[in-house]
């Protein structure tokens, strides 16, 4: 769901806030999924939510669907289609490929600035590492992976890794992987 | 103390050999060793809490400087704590902290804040102060999903294909949200995921699916959208035994960032036990070890993490405060902001009760996934090992959450809805299979799938079919777009649709925010669209009526209309009430409902007769119910009279017997029960008669009332239900002869023995006493709500005042 310019969704008033990650997202351009209406959301306030059935979640806030297509905020696959294509004709005509399966790096920064106000900035680094990676094919993401298990790299390897991500517009992961090659090479973890 | 130990001392004594062979006793209990590890909360090896920091730089962490730190404390020093609250969180002292997670005036994310900063031996120490009531308040309060939810195991022996698709749906039907399937054969994991994707679909919108195996595999197959999340990405808390299980945590961090990018959920596993297994816990006790598991799962960006022991869950069970460990580990991954997926899937003990104890404040307090795996299919055929709870104990937790109210995500499905699902499932996989040529299978086949309680009911399978079609969806790139067109082709446009939609919401990714669900309308439910806003009675998640509902009509639930059609059916054209009586002869007398009346003798009575219609019913006993349509209509005719024969006994029966009851709990009807009594009377040379009365349900006044009516002064009663006594003219209501309490063991010979012995109280002579029956079953549990309603039945019969009546002996004897 991204629905936060629906009306009432992801507003100051009905975004879910948590641990003073923000105030439900100012504007809720970028709220996926915000409790549509007043009164939805704040974690601490028990009145307003006691008894609230789950039924009502992101109730209202469905008006903005991805699944329309080129409606405000639409969500794209990495191919560039509309999520809202992802239809049974589309499919009987045989025009889904992978690429229209696969998840767009903005919907990962996205996603990433909700973790971000809902005080998870770990899990915000890591969507934005995956907002990266989603240029890179699948081979070379599990060539990344095998090289950063123990005893598989040197640290130069590493190092040089990371170079080549950085200059192929990855800095974040191209942080981890050089990260990976100092502490490896202290602690004996590298080849 | 078990044989070995007291050889010394010859052989244990009966009581302690009976003790010995208790399944318990095939658990092993271990002594704490915290050299071993063997150690649940705190272990003198575990370091003192401490954080220092330099320019913004963690350069000391739990007692370990900068220089010394291994790969988890680097990763955690610089990747997993808020520095800005470590002072203040830090500075908290450990019962400050722990009374401020109980305590439902502190809000959630204020915990969440708080924890940011504390340090894993800071987490370790606040919570091994929490006692176990205060750890499911705690849980209340900290999960992330105001809904909490559950995930189910979906295996098979033989990975086959038609069951693991009938299993899925069940499992869908069942309310589970997580599928997680894996493999005896790894090659065969490609099609467990197909299967496992279909059966689901046929079932319920919205349930996501895993398959667990080598983690390039799972990554593969969920890149082809065939599966949707991730769970076994293992940390462990120490760094020889993570890098043993060849990973660090950079590697780690990696992988999950590299599900992220392909749009699929993924939490990491972690849990106590794996570290003492592997000889590598360093001393350190086990929730010490899982807390720097659990501040490195934040720190690499995992949403969510599964703990709770998982395969080590034994080992933690086996030492003292064992079970608060595994559930503090939950806690603990809460109080860092992710979701919880609690563990309880590994069978940790023999003991049913061992293993109820373990998984039960859970389920009370709530969870994200209370299970991270209930065994959904029978335990021979969980491919993960038996989890805690299986197919054999799904209503038993049925009956749990009704039992203490709370949502612990199942539901009950009627079985012809099972049976329904599990062939479209069984159905829908074989036409996927065919059309995509990856197998054929027979009609049997199908049929055998939605019959099978488990694998073995499946006879012989074509195991090389399916590792054929595993390979036939790797190679051949099969992703879920081309299993979405095989439904839609083979006629299955429904659940074309579902899978199609669902893969459209992963596109939109907000189901990778922590503790994400979809409900069965495709909403997402998680810390961001559904955060948990417990904040003491009257707050937080409540089931809505429905579901409430839901949650309460498990399918063996009767109700009194449900026994009055089964009595019904048990009706026979038997106990007519028969002609009018002697006339002339006293009518009432002895038949005196008021309470003084009942100790009277049965000559002073008869002094009173001529009560007619409203005489009794004046006298009748204060609050007393009235029966529907009021009292006094009985016929006034028909009223039972007074014996003379100094041999003749009276069976006195129930309001509803020969109208609404019919059948007693034994199993007996109630004509072969009254046979039996009055063989048992002609047998000792006795005659009786049958009488009923309507003004009471008491089998004691019953029983008294028919004694007074006898000629010999005996009466026998009887309640519907069976339930028997012999009382004597002159007792008080309550005295008796004899009496069979226990009426669902009433046999027929009992109640020849009965009739037997009350003809010889009659005769003056020695009765062989009966011997209530006995059982040590739950036998009140199985039939109280029975006789409730059967009660209920009765009641309704009662008309204060009305007169007994004489009903037929044909064909009873």
């Amino acid at each position: 769901m991204n629905g936060g310019s629906a009306a009432g969704g992801g507003s100051a008033a009905g975004g879910g806030s948590e641990a003073g990650g923000g105030a439900g997202g100012a504007g809720g351009a970028g709220e996926p999924g915000g409790r549509g209406g007043a009164g939805g959301g704040s974690e601490v306030g028990g009145a307003g939510g006691a008894g609230r059935p789950p039924g009502d979640v992101g109730g209202a806030g469905r008006a903005g669907s991805p699944t329309e297509p080129g409606g405000p905020g639409g969500v794209r696959a990495l191919s560039g289609r509309p999520v809202g294509e992802l239809t049974l004709e589309a499919v009987r005509r045989a025009e889904v490929g992978l690429e229209d399966l696969r998840i767009h790096p903005e919907t990962l920064e996205r996603q990433a600035a909700v973790a971000e106000r809902h005080a998870n900035p770990q899990l915000a680094e890591n969507l934005r590492r995956a907002s990266e990676l989603t240029r890179l094919d699948d081979d070379e993401v599990l060539a990344i992976y095998a090289a950063l298990r123990p005893g598989r790299a040197t640290p130069g390897e590493l190092n040089a890794l990371a170079g080549s991500l950085a200059e192929r517009g990855l800095p974040r992961c191209a942080a981890l992987v050089a990260e990976a090659a100092e502490v490896y090479a202290r602690r004996g973890l590298s080849a | 103390m078990t044989a070995e130990q007291s050889a010394a001392g010859g052989r244990p004594v009966g009581r302690v050999r009976f003790m010995d062979a208790q399944r318990v006793n095939l658990d092993g209990f271990a002594v704490e060793d915290a050299g071993l590890g063997l150690v649940a909360m705190r272990s003198p090896y575990d370091p003192e809490p401490g954080l220092v920091l330099r320019d913004g730089r963690v350069t000391e962490l739990d007692g370990v400087p900068e220089e010394r730190f291994d790969s988890l404390d680097s990763y955690i020093a610089r990747h997993g704590l808020d520095l800005a609250v470590a002072r203040e969180a830090m500075g908290l002292p450990d019962v400050a902290f722990a009374r401020r997670l109980v305590s439902p005036d502190v809000p959630r994310s204020e915990i969440v804040r708080l924890s940011a900063g504390a340090t894993p031996a800071k987490l370790a120490r606040v919570l091994a102060l929490l006692r176990p009531a205060e750890l499911c308040q705690a849980m209340t309060k900290m999960r992330a999903r105001r809904t909490p939810s559950n995930q189910a195991h979906v295996t098979n022996r033989l990975d086959d294909p038609l069951l693991l698709a009938a299993d899925a749906a069940t499992a869908a039907a069942f309310g589970f949200r997580e599928v997680e399937t894996t493999v005896p054969v790894l090659a065969d994991a490609p099609s467990n995921a197909v299967a496992c994707l279909i059966g689901a679909a046929a079932a319920a919108q919205g349930v996501l699916i895993q398959c667990s195996v080598e983690e390039a595999l799972e990554l593969e197959l969920g890149m082809r959208g065939l599966t949707s999340y991730a769970e076994t990405i293992s940390l462990y808390g120490t760094e020889q035994v993570f890098t043993d299980g060849d990973d660090t945590p950079w590697s780690k961090a990696f992988l999950t960032s590299a599900y992220a990018s392909r749009g699929m959920k993924m939490r990491v596993s972690s849990g106590a036990g794996a570290e003492v297994l592997m000889a590598g816990a360093e001393g350190k006790s086990m929730l010490y070890l899982e807390s720097r598991c659990v501040a490195l799962a934040r720190a690499i960006g995992a949403q969510g993490v599964q703990n709770g022991g998982i395969d080590g869950a034994s080992v933690a069970a086996a030492v003292p405060s064992g079970l608060r460990e595994l559930m503090s580990e939950n806690l603990m991954a809460m109080m860092r902001n992710l979701e919880s997926c609690s563990g309880n899937d590994a069978l940790m003990s023999e003991s049913d009760m061992r293993r109820t104890s373990r998984t039960l404040p859970i389920v009370l307090a709530g969870s994200d996934f209370m299970f991270s795996g209930f065994g959904s299919i029978q335990r021979y055929d969980n491919m993960f090992g038996p989890s805690n709870f299986n197919a054999e104990d799904i209503d038993d937790f049925l009956a749990m959450q009704r039992d203490w109210g709370v949502d612990g995500g199942l539901r009950t499905v009627t079985p012809d809805r099972i049976a329904e699902l599990r062939r479209e499932a069984a159905q829908m996989c074989r036409a996927v299979y065919q059309h995509l040529g990856l197998a054929d299978f027979t009609d049997d086949h199908v049929e055998r799938a939605v019959d099978a309680a488990g694998s073995k009911d499946l006879g012989e399978t074509d195991t090389l079919a399916v590792v054929s079609a595993a390979h036939a969806i790797r190679d051949g790139g099969i992703t879920v777009v081309d299993v979405v067109a095989a439904l839609d082709e083979t006629g299955y446009e429904a659940a074309a649709e579902r899978i199609l939609a669902m893969t459209a919401e992963r596109l939109v990714g907000d189901y990778l925010q922590t503790s994400a669900i979809f409900d069965e309308q495709l909403r997402v439910l998680s810390l961001v669209t559904d955060p948990n806003d417990y904040a003491g009675p009257g707050t937080g998640f409540e089931p809505t009526p429905e579901r409430q509902a839901e949650i309460d009509a498990i399918r063996q639930a009767r109700g009194v209309e449900d026994l009055r059609a089964e009595q019904a059916a048990a009706a026979v054209p038997l106990l007519a009430v028969a002609a009018p009586a002697l006339p002339g002869n006293g009518a009432g007398a002895g038949w005196e409902a008021a309470p003084g009346g009942w100790g009277a003798a049965p000559g002073r009575e008869a002094a009173s007769g001529g009560g007619g219609e409203t005489g009794p019913a004046q006298k009748a006993a204060p609050g007393r119910e009235a029966a529907p349509g009021g009292g006094g209509e009985a016929g006034p005719g028909r009223e039972a009279p007074p014996g003379q024969d100094p041999r003749e006994v009276v069976i006195g029966v129930s309001p509803a017997v020969g109208r609404d009851v019919w059948r007693c709990l034994s199993g007996l009807t109630v004509p072969e029960v009254l046979a039996e009594l009055l063989a048992g009377l002609e047998e000792e040379g006795c005659t009786g008669r049958v009488v009923r009365f309507n003004d009471t349900v008491d089998l004691g006044r019953i029983g008294l009332a028919a004694a007074r009516l006898a000629g010999s002064g005996i009466g026998i009663g009887l309640q519907g239900k069976g339930t028997a006594l012999i009382h004597r003219r002159d007792l008080a209501p309550l005295a008796n002869l004899e009496l069979y309490s226990v009426a669902p063991a009433v046999t027929p010979e009992l109640y020849r023995l009965l009739g037997a012995n009350a003809a010889r109280h009659a005769k003056g002579g020695t009765p062989d006493p009966a011997r209530n029956p006995y059982t040590d079953e739950a036998i009140e549990a199985r039939y109280h709500t029975k006789v409730i309603a059967l009660m209920a039945l009765e009641r309704a019969w009662v008309k204060p005042g009305a007169l007994p009546e004489e009903l037929s002996l044909d064909g009873l004897r």
